[in-house]
């Protein structure tokens, strides 16, 4: 049933909606927003590799990680602390008592570079460890826990200890990694300034870029072999157990995927931002992530990127309009979808507006095509994109 | 154009128009001349095309600044206080009459005590609203991640708060105490009245307790006499537990307890110490973090005899500022406090108004030029002075904690104090 209906890892409504999100991003969006809002746009979209990874993670899977901030974070620090080092040359610092340093270093008193910091000169090696270091990390821990059966909602209040461990972690070590202030004032990429508007507008594209090669790769996963294992082991752990899987292995890599993909959108938040800071690491924005996920749709993987846009956006206009009422309105919203609409906007979508569509746009092929476990699931009926489909 | 339909309100202009306009020939100056002299009220104010050529939110009758603090999270309760502080001088100009002839109108956003909501809203204020000038920020975090957005889209931020220092940007105008200004005055004081040797220093784990005890311990060994710090620890934000840290006091009896602790850990710390029974009448408490809000907090009984040091107390005994204090509650209700940085946000858009019409432009470029030498005599806190490196010439006050909420000024030093940001020989 599934190899008659998709040769290629996509089907044709996936393809459809990817292209009408590529159209969004790419297209409309530049052209109908100013550039200081287009900034915006793409800050959100760092938020949205978080947000695809939790699909993966949590959707699929079953593993909510209540702390993904923690790669998000991994990935952002190691670009900042790259793009620190570069800001920080000796001319540009010799009203310090150490010159060379990044600034906050020598106000804890630190002479020298500490060896943390020495492979962040090299932005090939930053570029590796970007990837490399969030994935590691969550190697560990999820080979710690998964291996030892660890999982549910166990796993979860792990992860969110995780968030907070690190955050204090980064506070606590203030001469290393800039403590509670963060690593701020980053100006050149290997010379070329990103703080201009025209650099913003390029990092925006080559995050829109990055953002579409990672929902190729999400849907590849899903498609898979690998993907269906996934599911399987999120609705029955134990018959996956017994037909002869490991089932710790799966879920660990799904974990470290979820932790690059993190881990991207971090480093991609630093350029476009300038600056990186615990307050990205801890509990609250790593479960605001999830709850950017949860809106968009869990089981979506388009969903989830209308969803984290759609909340942000939301969140930066009421708070411009109303400053002081403006957590009650998102508040409103959270707990609108979690009674309402529990698969998220791309769950209405799919029960309301696809089936009207026809087949091309996820209507009744699409029905067809899913496993009776997984909820059928699609983008959400944006007014920009009014038409997207899994 | 409009002046034909009012004939009556224009008629002077409109001569002087025809005046200018025979002298100038032919009709289309004219025409154009008769927008430029058709504005009513504000006749003697100079043209929006003089004052304004970098293209800000100035027009013929306003000119938009913009406030931004935290209205929601932890840092709320610090900031309500500048935030009401700020739209008190605003009020208080526009009723004199404005700012070059403009009324200051506000757009305020919210940091949401968050520092990337900082930066993202200070750009919005910068690059979308256009804004002459940003009245903002608390932390240290806060300003930090501002700064690069204030000076990257030319922006000119009044930061109210006491800070680190190790900073200085045409940018920014600091209108709280940089650290020298605020610690030295005090140790100086308690080891010459308290007869203080020994010091125990206890901070929040971030830049601004660290820099300060940093200094604070240079000062302590180096420059005064036989004296020594027994002890220095720091604890993360939001620390509630000071058991272990009141017994090693217990332990190694300081002259003076040193403290740096700030928002929450506060309210913990001082009501620990009492109920381990260290009475702050007996034992010498000088602190830099604790204002009148943080005592509405902590509790006027908990902290009563610890000194503080600051630069304003809301009970200074002066002219300015008992109009000040009436003006504020009268304006934000009886109960409110005022604290030292709510005093230092006043200052704010007094010195912007002054500094624009001393510049005579809204130019951020002509106001940072036109900043150093500002002077405001009717200050609450008296007579306060801009330096060339943008901190303010402030005298430093010490403040005797009282069970109700207030302190007594006990000592305050005879001149105005200069600015250090970057002092020699403690860093």
């Amino acid at each position: 049933m599934f190899k008659s209906d998709r040769t290629f890892f996509l089907r044709p409504q996936d393809m459809i909606g990817i292209a009408v999100l590529a159209f969004l991003l790419i297209v409309i969006l530049p052209l109908t927003l100013d550039n200081f809002r287009l900034q915006f746009v793409g800050k959100y979209l760092t938020y949205a590799f978080v947000a695809l990874g939790l699909v993966l993670c949590w959707g699929y899977a079953g593993i909510l990680s209540l702390g993904q901030g923690v790669f998000f974070g991994l990935g952002g620090y190691c670009m900042a602390m790259f793009l620190k080092l570069e800001s920080s040359s000796v001319e540009a610092t010799k009203i310090q008592t150490t010159p060379g340093i990044p600034d906050f270093m020598d106000w804890n008193q630190i002479t020298e570079l500490p060896y943390m910091w020495q492979p962040f000169n090299s932005l090939t090696l930053t570029l590796i460890a970007v990837i490399l270091v969030p994935a590691l990390f969550a190697f560990i821990v999820g080979f710690a826990m998964f291996k030892r059966r660890v999982g549910g909602v166990y796993f979860a209040i792990i992860t969110q200890a995780l968030a907070a461990i690190m955050t204090i972690l980064i506070i606590g070590q203030q001469g290393y990694t800039g403590g509670i202030n963060g690593i701020t004032d980053l100006r050149t990429l290997n010379g070329w300034d990103i703080r201009t508007d025209s650099a913003k507008t390029i990092l925006y594209f080559v995050c829109v870029a990055l953002l579409i090669a990672c929902i190729l790769i999400a849907y590849f996963v899903k498609s898979s072999k690998l993907g269906r294992i996934l599911v399987a082991m999120r609705d029955k752990e134990d018959r996956v157990r017994f037909s002869g899987y490991d089932v710790a292995n799966f879920k660990v890599f799904v974990f470290c995927l979820a932790a690059s993909l993190s881990a991207i959108g971090g480093a991609m938040f630093t350029l476009q931002v300038g600056f990186m800071s615990p307050s990205f690491v801890g509990i609250v924005p790593s479960i605001e992530m999830v709850i950017y996920a949860a809106v968009g749709g869990r089981l979506s993987i388009l969903g989830a990127i209308y969803g984290t846009l759609l909340v942000n956006w939301a969140k930066t206009s009421f708070s411009e309009s109303f400053p002081e009422l403006w957590l009650f309105g998102l508040g409103g919203l959270f707990i609108a979808v979690v009674l309402i609409f529990p698969n998220g906007i791309a769950g209405l979508w799919q029960t309301y507006i696809a089936p009207r569509l026809g087949p091309l746009f996820g209507g009744t092929a699409a029905r067809r095509a899913s496993p009776p476990a997984t909820p059928p699931a699609s983008p959400p009926p944006s007014a920009a994109a009014p038409a997207a489909a899994e | 154009m409009s002046s034909q339909n009012d004939q009556s309100n224009k008629f002077s202009t409109t001569r002087r128009k025809l005046l200018m306009g025979i002298a100038a020939l032919p009709a289309v100056p004219l025409l154009a001349s008769t927008g430029l002299f058709s504005t009513p009220a504000m006749a003697q104010a100079p043209a929006t095309s003089a004052v304004n050529t970098t293209g800000l939110a100035v027009t013929d009758t306003e000119v938009t600044v913009g406030i931004l603090h935290s209205v929601t999270g932890t840092m709320a309760i610090s900031e309500t206080g500048s935030v009401q502080a700020e739209k008190l001088a605003i009020d208080q100009i526009n009723a004199m009459g404005g700012v070059l002839g403009r009324k200051i109108k506000f757009i305020q956003e919210d940091g949401a005590s968050d520092w990337p909501t900082f930066a993202e809203k200070a750009k919005k204020l910068l690059v979308n609203d256009k804004v002459a000038a940003i009245m903002g920020c608390w932390t240290s975090a806060s300003r930090k991640a501002v700064l690069p957005v204030v000076e990257q889209y030319n922006g000119m931020l009044y930061y109210p708060t006491f800070y680190e220092g190790l900073e200085q940007s045409k940018n920014v105008i600091y209108t709280g105490q940089e650290a020298t200004q605020q610690i030295l005055a005090g140790l100086d004081w308690v080891a010459k009245t308290k007869n203080g040797k020994t010091f125990y220093l206890i901070g929040s784990d971030y830049i601004w307790p660290r820099t300060s005890m940093k200094i604070a311990r240079k000062h302590i060994e180096g420059h005064l006499k036989d004296s020594s710090v027994v002890g220095e620890e720091y604890f993360p934000l939001g620390h509630t537990q000071f058991n272990s840290v009141i017994n090693k006091i217990k332990l190694k009896k300081p002259d003076v307890i040193y403290a740096a602790v700030v928002g929450g850990s506060n309210v913990a710390f001082y009501k620990q110490l009492k109920a381990a029974g260290i009475d702050l009448n007996k034992q010498t408490l000088l602190t830099i973090s604790v204002t009148e809000d943080e005592i509405d907090g902590i509790g006027g009984e908990n902290i009563a005899g610890a000194y503080s040091s600051m630069k304003y107390f809301q009970s200074l005994d002066n002219p300015n500022n008992k109009e000040f204090v009436a003006a504020f509650k009268k304006m934000w209700g009886e109960k409110t406090v005022i604290g030292d940085v709510t005093q230092a946000a006043y200052l704010g858009p007094w010195l912007w108004k002054m500094t624009v019409e001393k510049a005579g432009s809204f130019d951020i470029d002509k106001i940072a030029a036109a900043s150093a030498g500002i002077e405001f005599n009717k200050a609450p806190e008296g007579y306060v002075k801009i330096h060339d490196n943008h901190h303010l010439w402030s005298k430093a006050r010490i403040g005797l904690a009282l069970p109700d909420g207030q302190f007594k000024v006990v000592y305050e030093t005879p001149d105005l104090i200069e600015p250090d940001p970057f002092p020699k020989g403690y860093q």
